[in-house]
């Protein structure tokens, strides 16, 4: 399976930033799977100067939902709930720093891996926050993981399988990740300095910067103790993702080379 | 009836009457006793069915590293040397250093995986790909989570490099099956790097380690039976 990717972001420094509303956002462009491969149209007049969009939606996953719980700490906390609290006030921190949010889910359903990266990958401009609660770790912390950098081949059309469509986003992920939880370590006493890496199922089929935030954990006894731990991850998501804003410039192009699927 | 008939009946009844009390303490023994006995898992029940890794006791003892959680509190991977008989085959001795991984340190809080897992199948290819075949408990039974999933592959591929050379990357597969993921988080779809070029400790920096703070054991124990993977 191949999916449609804006291909090569940029990442520029604040100084060397365009004006982030000059263009909207084009439709996507994402070849389903199955479908035999279109040809992408070139661009039959050149632009003098590529217009660009800015980072202006984040797309909020709380993982799992429906009949999978995620983890259950022994107090019946579930974290497909939880989640959901936590993406309710990211959300509210995100909208107050100027973001657009999609929710991958707002009740108990449960979308697959790829309908959720599916909402991230038809947006342009975009970064994928995928929540998490821990079975695991010191009860109070936080970590951000991405994905480990791997390398992709990209054919001469440009095209990136859609089970590598994070490949293409390494850098900026890490980036994103790193402001993000500098923003958590701040709040957080014990979470690590940095992102870490590890190669989570979601975030490989996501064709935008993507971030994973998991809190720990659901085996605390008192399930108050994550309650308020709700406000400063919201904060330390929404000042990491308006950190990195600047840094995230997609250049918008009629016939952008996409990602597409065999 | 006559009572002659009524008095042998009622003597028989009251013999029966008799006989059940005092059988009765040694009934509630044995009930006692079928009711401790641990049940024995499905898991524990096909691993006694799997036929037995071939011990190398003609081997020497070797010295072999294995990769378990801290016990210091700070829970990461920490190398533990212990001594094996183990066979020069690489797939032989692949094999027994999983199980030895599998089967635990001598301090539980450590453990990495979860007890009732098993290694059902273990093959390397020519290329160095080695494809770990393990029961559904690993995947069930492991607590959910991003750190956690990621300590228990960790732990077997470190432990692997250390002492199998000849693998260079593992595909695990979950009772022969390609699973999407572990136990929701962490992608088996890949194959995971083993070989470090010749290191055998784990590759530090970004590790996802270095923060696990509380063992895996004592997470395993608190949300054994509730725990699920999607």
């Amino acid at each position: 399976m191949l999916v449609a990717v804006p291909a090569f972001p940029n990442t520029q420094t604040p100084a060397a930033n365009k004006p982030q509303t000059s263009a909207p956002a084009q439709p996507p462009q994402v070849t389903h799977p199955g479908a035999p491969p279109t040809a992408t149209p070139f661009p039959e007049i050149p632009l003098r100067e590529a217009p660009s969009v800015g980072l202006n939606i984040v797309v909020l996953d709380p993982a799992h939902g429906g009949t999978d719980l995620g983890a259950r700490g022994t107090e019946g906390i579930r974290e497909s709930e939880v989640v959901v609290q936590f993406a309710d006030a990211v959300r509210r921190a995100l909208e107050a720093q100027g973001f657009q949010v999609l929710l991958t889910r707002q009740g108990n359903e449960n979308p697959s891996f790829d309908d959720r990266s599916a909402r991230a990958n038809a947006q342009r401009g975009a970064v994928f926050v995928t929540l998490h609660i821990a079975s695991t770790g010191l009860a109070g912390t936080a970590r951000t993981y991405v994905m480990p950098a791997t390398t992709t081949a990209r054919d001469p059309s440009g095209m990136v399988p859609w089970d590598q469509a994070q490949a293409p986003f390494s850098t900026l992920s890490h980036k994103l990740g790193d402001m993000v939880q500098a923003e958590l370590e701040k709040r957080f006493k014990g979470s690590p300095p940095t992102a870490q890496e590890a190669p989570i199922r979601q975030l490989r089929t996501t064709a935008a910067p993507a971030i994973a935030v998991e809190i720990s954990s659901v085996t605390v006894e008192n399930r108050a103790d994550l309650d308020r731990m709700i406000p400063g991850v919201a904060d330390a998501i929404g000042h990491g993702v308006a950190a990195f804003r600047p840094s995230y410039i997609v250049p918008v192009m009629p016939g952008t080379p996409l990602v597409s699927q065999p | 009836m006559n009572p002659k008939w009524r008095l042998w009946l009622g003597g028989i009844l009251a013999a029966a009457v008799i006989a059940a009390a005092l059988y009765f303490p040694a009934l509630r023994r044995q009930v006692y006793r079928a009711k401790t006995i641990t049940e024995k898992t499905a898991e524990q029940a096909r691993r006694e069915l799997l036929p037995p890794t071939p011990t190398s006791s003609s081997e020497p003892m070797v010295k072999a590293k294995m990769f378990w959680g801290s016990t210091e509190g700070d829970a990461t991977l920490v190398p533990i040397t212990v001594e094996l008989p183990l066979s020069s085959d690489p797939t032989l001795r692949a094999k027994e250093i999983l199980n030895t991984l599998l089967a635990g340190p001598v301090d539980p809080e450590a453990r990495t995986l979860p007890p009732d897992a098993a290694l059902l199948a273990f093959y390397i290819l020519p290329d160095g790909t080695a494809v770990a075949d393990f029961s559904e408990a690993l995947a069930n039974s492991i607590p959910s989570g991003i750190q956690s999933e990621q300590l228990a592959v960790d732990s077997i591929t470190h432990t692997l490099d250390a002492n199998v050379p000849q693998v260079k990357r593992l595909k695990i597969l979950i009772h022969g099956q390609e699973a999407d993921t572990l136990a929701g988080h962490l992608d088996l779809t890949q194959t995971f790097q083993v070989s470090t070029n010749g290191a055998s400790t784990p590759a530090p920096s970004r590790s996802g380690l270095s923060v696990l703070t509380s063992p895996v054991q004592k997470a395993y124990e608190k949300v054994r039976g509730t725990t699920k993977r999607q």
